[in-house]
Formats: C-alpha cells, structure tokens, sequence
C-alpha cells in the first residue's frame, strides 16, 4: 500500500509572529520555518503503518519556494521514502496559493502516484483554514476521515476515531481515503542523526506547479493584515475575598 | 442577496451554534434559509421554523443525512447552492467537516472562522492562531463562510414563523464511502462549552485527572462549563473535547477561569475574547496574567477550594 503525505512549510510553532508594516503579510525574513505540527503527526501516523508491514511505500509532497524541501528531507529522515517538491513563485501562508489551489495540485499529483491512502494534517497553522484534506477528498470523489485521533486499517477499510465537540466519534471508510490528523493521532518521533543523514540520499523530484495544468489564481483578495485588539491586562487581587468581592461588585459576573 | 444557513442538530434538536450562524447571516439580508438535513428532524426543523430572523426552513428528512456524512451531504446541497449568494455554517467540527467538501464541489474558495462581516464579499478573520486578523474579499459568485460562532450573538428561539418546505430527497441514498460506527460522547450535565456564560480551565498544574476535580467542583458551584489546556488533555487529566485553545474550542464566556494554566499563545487564542478573564497560578510571572482582569498568585491547591467554599 502506498501512502501520500501532503506536509506544509510554515513558521515554527514557537515564533511570535510580526505583522509587515504596509499590512501585506507576515515577515517571514529570517524567521525559524518548520514543517507544519499537523503534517509531522501524518508523516509518523505514515510511518508507524509501514513499520506495522500495513503500507510499503510513503511519499511526502510539498508546495512552495525551492527551499521547501527542506521539510521533505526532514519528513524523508522521520520515515518517507521519496519526496516531490511543486514549486510556486506564490506566498503559501496568506494572499497566494490557497487551500482549493493546493487540493486542485494534490489530485494532479494523486492521479498520476495512484496512492491507497492520504494522510494530511487538518490545518496548518499560518492560515488555519483547515480546509485543502475535505476539498481534496470532494475532487477527488473519495470519503473523508477528519480530525482523526485514532487510524485502524484492515482489509482496505480505515476505522478511524475522529474529534468532535461532544467528544469522540468513529466511522469506517473503504479506501483509498483522505485522512486529517489532529493533535492526539500520535507523538512523532525526532528523526537520528543517521536517518537524517540517510535522508539526503533519498530521492526527491521538483515540479514546477505551472505544468500541472492547474489555475492557481487567488479567489480572495486580502486587504489588510493587522494586530488583533489587545486585551489590556487587569490588576492583582491579594485573596479569594478580594476575588469574589470584585467578580460581584465590579465586574459583576457572578 | 439569498442566504443559506447549514443546521446543525442532533436529529432531536437544533444546536445553538445555528443560532450564531443566523445572526451572521442577517449581517447580509434578511432572505434566509435554513437547511436541515437528518433524519427523524421534525422537532428541529419546527425550532428552526420559530427562531427569529428566519424566512424559510428547508428539510430534507431521509437516512443518509442521520449522521452529517459529508460524503452524503455535500453533493445533494451543491445542486441547489446556485440559488443562493452565501452558504453559511457554524465553524464547529460539523461545520468544519462538511463547507470545505461542499465549497471544492462549487469551485468556490470558503472563508474559515470569520468573526466579523464587512460586506458582502467581505470579511475577517483570524489567521496565525489569532495572532493577526485579515480582512479577505471574495471574487466567488457563491461565498462559502464558516461563522465563529462566539463572534455572533445567537438569535433568540422565539418570534419567527418561516414556512417549512420539504425538499425532494427521493434520489438521495447512503454513499458506499464513510459509514458511521459510533461515537462517544462525554456526559455532562453542565452546559455546553461553547455555549457556557462561565467557564472553569485547569492546566497541567492540576498534576493529575483525581486532582482535575477541584475545577469541577468549582465549575459546579458557579454553575459553569469545564474547560482544560491542551497540556491538561495531553497529560490524560481531562477529556479531548475539554480543549480550549486555538486547535481546540474557542470560547469566549462573560467569566473565564483560569486555574494552573500558564497562557500558551495557542490556549489565549481560544479564550482571550472572554468579557472578564480570572486567572489563579502559583507563577507571578506566567503569561496568563498579561491578559487576566483579575490575577491571583495563589497555591490552586488552596485558592480554588476556598473560592468553592466561599460562593
């Protein structure tokens, strides 16, 4: 069985992000990049089936500037065997390639790589629509298994415990399927020193996205990009009684 | 200007995240539809039909719709989603499910969570975990909006009398594709999450899931919902569907309490619109203070089951 990870470049889950000041976009220059948390959790949900002998072969895509394919080497150093960077002049965060433009470049790239199984992250966390894993599903006319916590597969069905506001729900689906991961799918692994150096090794191929066929103009236009209100911060309270005191009287909440 | 406003439901009864939706709704006209699909729906699609600002309820009452497969749904909504300008649903994990597979059927790129309404074409939203806001404008002929729904005031269940209208679902059936097994729902009698005016947190300095019960005892006291932090979740002390947080729920109550939570940027995103934010740690210096109303340095061990006695 072979298996497609979709994975993002985006800034690091640790960075404070700074807005530009023309209100354009994010200042990206000189910032810590890193391979979306969502994505890492679908290359290592990937990786432990095909340690469980369920998959064979792991193929990592990602879409971007040249530099992404530093997080297809370190998806190939976590466990994928071969990577396929699309390369796009456009921003992937805000203002350029957007989440219908992504699925329409996965299902170029799934039609041709004819994977069994999709595992993506549910979002990424620069744009967090949470989107392209659903759009792609849609395109692709395959089922959808988002928010998974939980991936069994037997018999070319995936039983997949899913995240939902009352708690928890499961449903099965016959593949090939689009799995979105979210947060408690997995623990991934730090890649070895050795399995990084392996990983320079592997193949990766580069696409350039124009001779994909596929119209990745953006449908939204962002006007502007600004802080959000800030909540300025309140006063110390000495006791509970103080506490209460102020819930009650001032701000008179309970 | 024609709206379409997704229900979401339980089959026995409406949600209050719809109720969100349809004040966005009303942002942009007041020609509005609502879509109920389930099964079994009559008792929602009557709600629906008396909640304010509602023009017409449409159902669509056959098997396939009983658990909101998205697989089932989206295809029977994107034959008549022409009619209308906006398709708008709650940015819940239903919601969140089911508009990106309906939006990819229509060609149209959706706008996610959008707390604000500026135009017809126009909206905000919050991107990089609440840490900027953009303001987007759709060249789409049918906009796709998911609604935060603590960003819009619910309408009230009373006052309206849209006409029902039964939809033709005699060509609908059951995809091959996904198929429900079960679900697991937390049983609470607290109020909803999302829904709550006052929410109790802990964080992983509550140290364990027995030690966890201090914040529901509190909670219980003030009438409250629970929450919890993602380090709480993780750490097994409190349930996934407790997370508050940018991937978890974002809620915004009139009190938020905040006990042993230190104040991840991912955990503010998710509650720093709260009316009054309290916040009890031991910690001085946690961030969670920069954004509290009211802080209290305190031992929570101590703090928490004295502010329970004290109520």
């Amino acid at each position: 069985m072979k298996i497609f990870v979709p994975v993002k470049r985006a800034v690091d889950y640790n960075v404070k992000i700074r807005i530009k000041a023309d209100q354009s976009g994010v200042e990206l220059t000189n910032v810590k990049m890193s391979i979306n948390p969502f994505d890492e959790i679908a290359i290592e949900e990937a990786v432990r089936l095909k340690e469980k002998g369920i998959a064979t072969e792991i193929v990592v895509v990602t879409i971007g500037a040249p530099v992404a394919q530093d997080v297809l080497r370190t998806a190939m150093a976590i466990g994928a065997d071969r990577g396929i960077l699309v390369t796009t002049p456009l921003a992937t965060d805000l203002g350029g390639l957007e989440p219908l433009a992504v699925a329409k470049i996965l299902k170029k790239l799934i039609e041709k790589e004819n994977p069994n199984l999709v595992i993506m992250g549910k979002q990424s966390i620069d744009d967090d629509s949470n989107q392209t894993g659903q759009m792609l599903a849609a395109l692709m006319g395959w089922p959808q298994a988002t928010f998974a916590s939980k991936v069994e597969i037997a018999a070319n069905v995936a039983t997949v415990t899913r995240e939902i506001d009352g708690g928890l729900e499961t449903i099965s689906t016959p593949l090939p399927t689009i799995i979105t991961t979210d947060l408690r799918l997995n623990t991934p692994r730090y890649a070895s020193l050795p399995n990084i150096m392996k990983a320079k090794q592997k193949p990766l191929e580069t696409i350039d996205a124009t001779t994909l066929g596929v119209d990745t103009t953006p449908r939204l236009k962002m006007l502007a990009l600004t802080d959000p209100p800030k909540r300025k911060g309140g006063i110390k309270v000495a006791s509970i009684d103080d506490l209460i005191d102020k819930l009650k009287n001032e701000a008179k909440v309970i | 200007m024609s709206i379409l406003i997704i229900a979401e439901h339980t089959n026995a009864t409406l949600r209050p995240s719809t109720l969100n939706a349809i004040t966005a709704g009303q942002k942009l006209g007041s020609d509005i539809s609502v879509l109920v699909a389930g099964k079994n729906i009559s008792s929602v699609t009557d709600a629906v039909s008396k909640c304010a600002g509602v023009a017409k309820v449409l159902a669509a009452d056959t098997a396939a719709f009983e658990h909101h497969l998205p697989e089932n749904m989206a295809p029977f909504i994107a034959v008549f989603a022409k009619n209308y300008s906006h398709i708008i649903v709650p940015a819940t994990a239903f919601g969140k499910n089911l508009l990106p597979r309906l939006a990819a059927l229509l060609d149209s790129q959706m706008v996610s969570d959008v707390i604000e309404i500026l135009a017809p074409d126009t909206s905000k939203r919050p991107v990089y975990a609440g840490n900027a806001i953009g303001t987007f404008q759709s060249t789409d002929p049918i906009k796709l909006l998911s609604v935060r729904t603590t960003a819009f005031d619910a309408v009230a269940l009373s006052g309206g009398v849209a006409s029902i209208e039964n939809l033709d679902v005699s060509g609908v059936s059951a995809s091959s594709q996904s198929q429900f097994v079960g679900a697991e729902l937390t049983q609470s009698a607290r109020p909803e999450l999302t829904a709550a005016k006052i929410i109790v947190s802990g964080g992983r300095a509550l140290g364990s899931s027995e030690n966890f019960a201090i914040i529901d005892k509190l909670a219980d006291k003030l009438g409250a919902a629970v929450g919890a932090s993602r380090a709480a979740v993780d750490a097994g002390y409190a349930p996934n569907d407790y997370q508050v947080g940018q991937t978890g729920k974002i809620v915004a109550p009139s009190l938020y309490v905040a006990v042993g939570i230190s104040g991840a940027i991912q955990h503010l995103a998710g509650m720093k619109d709260s009316k009054i934010i309290v916040a009890i740690n031991k910690d001085p210096d946690a961030p969670i203070f920069q954004v509290a109303d009211y802080g209290l340095v305190a031992d929570l061990f101590e703090a928490v089951p004295e502010f329970t006695t004290k109520l």
